[in-house]
């Protein structure tokens, strides 16, 4: 059998990337543009801005991961793009230069869930073994999605309000942290304690589902008194009590459903997934109450938006000839 | 020389095969639809109707904007794509000049497209024809109706207006203009493609990596930010490669 090789393309916020993959788990080349620095200026992603520094840059990102893989368009075994979630106008880019390129050298295209992607970053550095419950945590998701085999999604919980790393950057705000919040707060987690005690939302409710909401008011409104009064704010000890109230209900309900489930492997996903905090209590928590789960969690370059995890997912799709015509669009809202 | 020409910069959408100055197929539709669905498939088939393979195209011209920004990236996304990953050339062509060449030849007069840029503002250049082809006389701008009209005013000459959004304008254009202005026929106020690779048959092409839409507009955030930061320079080093 030879390898199958898949050009992936995901352009889905705010970094362009193309990456080509080999069975969907060896990584030959995976470029990431990030865009971060320009949107720092608005304090958030500006989606038209977001769009044309895609254009800018799609092209010449493409050109690199073929030129670092040392491939040539007739040794692709297929084109993969991210065709949502996300958002809209950046999501175009990536889809119409991966049909452009799919025309170009009559390959075939698949589309490829963001969300699944990040999932499946975790083919990348061991094999997936099912049944497995993943916790998808980012900027935009917070959810328990259960999978007998690598093809079936099931979505046992989600954020009922805001996603846990939506509220790491609003917060972020409040205190006045450079966006995007999330890496902060989670550095600042490390140098201070929990001494606020914030509400563990929805933590003993029976059902998987979470709400990061509340805890983000009760966040701002500690902040708010304690100016109003003129008390000294301790900004680590905060951070770290914000980090402690999410982390526990993460991992709390994880493990839960885990138990439940009886799963096999037990896989964090999404950009959250490269906060420390996370990663030492899920990692502690598994040793302690799962011994014969295994718990994946990808390293950081594969935590953030990136092809590779779209040519991972993708080549599930390969094998199933689950592919695309040209009429692909971007889908803003897609669910998994 | 084997031309594919694409224009999405607005409403309508128009692919055009030509062969050195012959077309051998086109297709413009003017039907509120979205270009990301329909481009691809359109583009396909043309080359299924005229037997090209995509390998056998020598350049790819496309309209570059201005107009809907959504709209120009995606035809702009697919030309460049598509010119750099079969090596072949790219001729951006502004969007505005695509609808001048429908203009008819009558000596000493001018040629001014437009599309409408919401809140009595226009995006739109004036052309004439010199030696045969139709070429800028200014650069394209992005500017108030009145103003223009008043500009348009002092040349004195005899205007054709082109554009299917000058009805949103036109009472105002006759006020100031009177005489001067001449409005065509209906099928000369929609873009067409092989109109685009006409004119970008006689351009220089551009360097595939570097070529961006003409937006003629700063997004309005970027163009706030700039007016708070006015010692900050406005472009480069905002992608970083992880």
């Amino acid at each position: 059998m030879t390898n199958k090789r898949i050009l992936a393309i995901e352009t889905s916020c705010d970094e362009t990337s193309a990456a080509v993959i080999e069975d969907g788990k060896t990584i030959l080349s995976n470029i990431v543009a990030s865009q971060v620095k320009s949107h720092q200026r608005f304090g958030g992603v500006v989606p038209e801005i977001a769009s044309r520094h895609h254009v800018e840059q799609i092209t010449l990102i493409i050109e690199e991961a073929m030129h670092e893989a040392g491939v040539r368009y007739d040794e692709l075994d297929a084109v993969a793009v991210t065709e949502g979630p996300g958002l809209v106008g950046a999501l175009l880019i990536g889809v119409n230069a991966a049909k452009a390129i799919a025309f170009a050298h009559s390959l075939p295209l698949i589309a490829v869930n963001h969300i699944k992607g990040h999932i499946f970053a975790n083919q990348l550095i061991a094999e997936m073994k099912f049944p497995l419950l993943s916790l998808v945590v980012s900027g935009g998701h917070t959810e328990l999605i259960y999978m007998s085999s690598p093809d079936s999604f099931e979505i046992i919980g989600e954020t009922r309000d805001d996603a846990a790393g939506e509220a790491y950057d609003k917060i972020g705000r409040v205190i006045g942290v450079p966006y995007p919040g999330g890496k902060h707060i989670d550095d600042m987690a490390h140098r201070g304690e929990d001494t606020y005690n914030f509400p563990r939302a929805m933590m003993h409710e029976d059902n998987y589902d979470f709400s990061f909401s509340g805890l983000k008011s009760s966040f701002i409104n500690t902040v708010h008194n304690a100016r109003q009064k003129g008390e000294e704010i301790n900004s680590e000890d905060l951070a770290t009590s914000f980090q402690a109230a999410v982390t526990d209900v993460l991992v709390a309900k994880t493990i839960r459903a885990a138990k439940e489930k009886q799963v096999e492997q037990l896989v964090l996903a999404g950009g959250v997934a490269a906060n420390k905090g996370l990663r030492h209590a899920l990692t502690q928590a598994v040793e302690e109450e799962l011994p014969d789960v295994e718990l994946l969690i990808p390293p950081l370059t594969l935590c953030g938006d990136n092809a590779a995890m779209i040519g991972a997912a993708a080549f599930v799709q390969l094998e199933n000839n689950t592919f695309s015509d040209f009429s692909l669009n971007g889908k803003p809202g897609l669910s998994v | 020389m084997k031309i594919l020409g694409i224009d999405t910069s607005n409403q309508v959408m128009s692919v055009a095969l030509v062969e050195d100055s012959t077309l051998l197929v086109e297709r413009v539709v003017n039907i509120k639809r979205n270009h990301s669905i329909q481009l691809m498939p359109a583009i396909e088939a043309l080359f299924k109707e005229a037997g090209w393979e995509p390998g056998d195209i020598d350049r790819v011209a496309v309209s570059k904007g201005p107009g809907s920004y959504t709209g120009v990236r995606i035809g702009v996304t697919v030309a460049k794509t598509l010119a750099f990953s079969l090596d072949t050339e790219l001729v951006g062509v502004s969007s505005l000049h695509v609808l001048a060449g429908n203009g008819e030849r009558i000596p000493d007069s001018y040629i001014v497209p437009l599309f409408d840029a919401r809140r009595n503002n226009i995006y739109t250049g004036l052309y004439h024809y010199k030696e045969n082809i139709c070429v800028p006389a200014e650069p394209d701008t992005h500017v108030s109706v009145e103003v223009w009209a008043d500009y348009l005013k002092t040349l004195q000459a005899p205007i054709q207006f082109i554009g299917s959004d000058i009805h949103k304008h036109r009472d105002l254009l006759v006020d100031k203009l009177g005489s001067q202005f001449i409005e065509l026929p209906m099928s000369r106020h929609y873009p067409r493609a092989s109109v685009l690779a006409e004119i970008a048959r006689t351009l220089e092409p551009v360097n595939t990596h570097l070529f961006e839409p003409e937006y003629l507009k700063l997004a309005e955030a970027e163009q706030n930010w700039m007016e708070a930061h006015p010692d900050q320079s406005q472009g480069g080093g905002w992608i970083e490669k992880l």
